[in-house]
């Protein structure tokens, strides 16, 4: 894979297009779809947890087949990314269940899978400190990075990298939330899983190239939840 | 008042309680107290991991064991090695199957009759991290192309889970692994594989098939470091209290070569900056250093047996 175009005529940089619709929650990544719907928040939590903050619990539902260690590392995957999103103590001692149904895999599927609960956590109205978005990066044996990968392209990869950025709040007030000086909250990184073996340059070429692009989904997220709220507020007036 | 070094009260209330007593109610302030002296409650310093050993062959009825202790962490690995046949497609490898058990004795987490959370979380990141490392040659494992192949059942037990699971089941496994003693097989007269015992193969007239090759070559070693990050502070190699009372970590595994296998961070409080990332990188080339000199002497150590 030297030349710059791939198998499906996009360049490196490019994404496949995104959809989403929300109230039939549905997030796809082109031809990768999830179904993510959120259920919450219930009293009481699990045996076990800490009942002073809310208990977030996933289930990973496979196209087919029964569930497996790779569903029960995306499930846990998923829970610990999205937990440190919402706020868990405005609702203490209850439960959320987001139940994740695969629906497409063509490659990207954890990252598709987080991008579509985060949107229907705020559509659930569950309180978050801010939208998580997910990329998918693979490095190619030529060192190229190659932006949302399918599942062709995905088994030809040298290191399959999946990297959750945070998207920053907007907020009225001036320049207050950043804790590092001199980072910026949005350079953080909330989750990373890779596979496969690169160079350390590599993996921070990833990041760099993955937090461009995620830019890009923020807007696509926040244009998508906006039009939509505007349309919920239509509707109730 | 037992006032140890570094432990300052704040408060009228934490100058009052005893140490015990303020560890169990401010778990995070105890340990804020300590890292603002750059200093953790079991006297380490924040960069260092605990005190690691590896005893080689512990489990006589395996083909390779390995009991690996990373403070009071203790796991078990040992290596089974059975004839299959390989699949049409790839005819010429063998395969690793990998498990990894966490009973109930290990923690008080894990409940009777109720299987841990996380133990097939790390044995599916264990075997991804071995199969994408190259640690292993799956053709050394073949015997006969397309017709038989060693299949490798690695069972992990964890004996005490006290933190850095992950790390102690990686190593117990490529300690295993370089423990592995491929047994003797020989074709006996329906063309069947047969295991020839020592004793057997003087006398007897049969041809093991495979006579050299009884040790797998590992060309690169996977070694891994979990840091807990907490604000400023990074915390390498975290016991289970730091585990529950702190949530950021982060695993790195780096290989011998100094390239990176995993580098896996699931959520957390923390967001983990650039910055960061690099001086956990840096933590975990110096334990690979380590890891590697400790692996080094225990398996001369087992040839000088």
């Amino acid at each position: 894979m030297d030349v710059d175009v791939r198998a499906d005529g996009r360049t490196l940089n490019q994404l496949r297009p995104l959809t989403c619709s929300r109230n039939l929650l549905n997030r796809a990544h082109g031809d990768t779809t999830v179904l993510a719907a959120v259920f919450g928040p219930k009293a009481g939590t699990k045996k076990g947890e800490n009942p002073e903050k809310a208990s977030i619990e996933v289930i990973w539902k496979p196209k087919t087949g029964q569930i497996g260690r790779r569903e029960k590392e995306y499930e846990m995957i998923l829970r610990q990314t999205l937990q440190s999103i919402c706020l868990l103590t405005v609702h203490p001692n209850t439960t959320t269940s987001i139940i994740v149904q695969v629906i497409g895999d063509n490659g990207a599927l954890l990252s598709c899978a987080i991008n579509a609960s985060c949107v229907a956590l705020v559509d659930a109205g569950i309180p978050l400190k801010h939208l998580a978005v997910a990329i998918c990066c693979g490095l190619t044996v030529g060192g190229h990075v190659i932006l949302d990968p399918t599942v062709l392209e995905e088994q030809k990869l040298k290191a399959v990298l999946h990297l959750v950025f945070p998207n920053p709040p907007l907020s009225i007030h001036h320049k207050t939330q950043s804790l590092m000086k001199d980072e910026p909250i949005e350079h953080g990184i909330i989750t990373s899983v890779t596979q496969g073996v690169m160079s350390v340059p590599d993996y921070e070429h990833c990041l760099e190239r993955g937090r461009i692009a995620c830019t890009k989904i923020s807007e696509f997220v926040r244009r998508n939840l906006q039009s939509l709220a505007r349309e919920g507020l239509a509707k109730a007036t | 008042m037992m006032s140890t070094k570094g432990y300052k009260p704040e408060s009228g209330l934490a100058a009052e309680i005893e140490v015990e007593a303020y560890r169990r109610l401010f778990p995070l302030q105890y340990y804020e107290c300590h890292l603002a002296e750059s200093v953790r409650p079991d006297s380490r310093a924040l960069g260092r991991a605990r005190d690691t050993t590896i005893a080689l062959g512990p489990v006589p009825s395996a083909d390779g064991s390995a009991l690996v202790k990373i403070g009071d962490t203790t796991v078990l690995a040992a290596i089974k090695l059975e004839v299959m046949t390989p699949s049409i497609d790839s005819p010429d490898v063998g395969s690793v199957a990998v498990d990894f058990q966490m009973p109930p004795i290990c923690s008080p987490v894990v409940r009777p009759g109720r299987p841990a959370e996380a133990a097939p979380v790390i044995a599916k990141q264990l075997s991804d991290v071995i199969m994408s490392s190259g640690m292993i040659n799956l053709k050394e494992l073949s015997l006969i192309s397309g017709k038989a192949a060693w299949m490798a059942y690695l069972d992990i037990y964890c004996l005490n889970a006290d933190g850095s699971l992950f790390d102690a089941a990686l190593l117990s496994a490529t300690a295993a692994f370089s423990h592995l003693q491929i047994p003797l097989v020989s074709l006996n007269d329906d063309g069947k594989l047969i295991t020839v015992s020592e004793e057997v193969k003087d006398k007897a007239a049969v041809e093991p098939v495979n006579k050299e090759n009884r040790k797998l070559t590992i060309a690169v070693v996977p070694f891994s470091l979990t840091c807990i990050v907490h604000g400023k502070y990074i915390l390498a190699d975290p016991t289970s209290e730091e585990e529950s009372v702190m949530d950021t970590h982060v695993t790195v595994v780096l290989d011998s070569k100094e390239r990176l296998v995993s580098l896996y961070k699931a959520g957390g409080a923390v967001l983990l900056h650039t910055s960061v990332v690099k001086d956990c990188i840096v933590l975990a080339k110096q334990r690979v250093e380590e890891l590697s000199e400790i692996l080094r002497e225990s398996l001369s150590a087992m040839e000088v047996d």
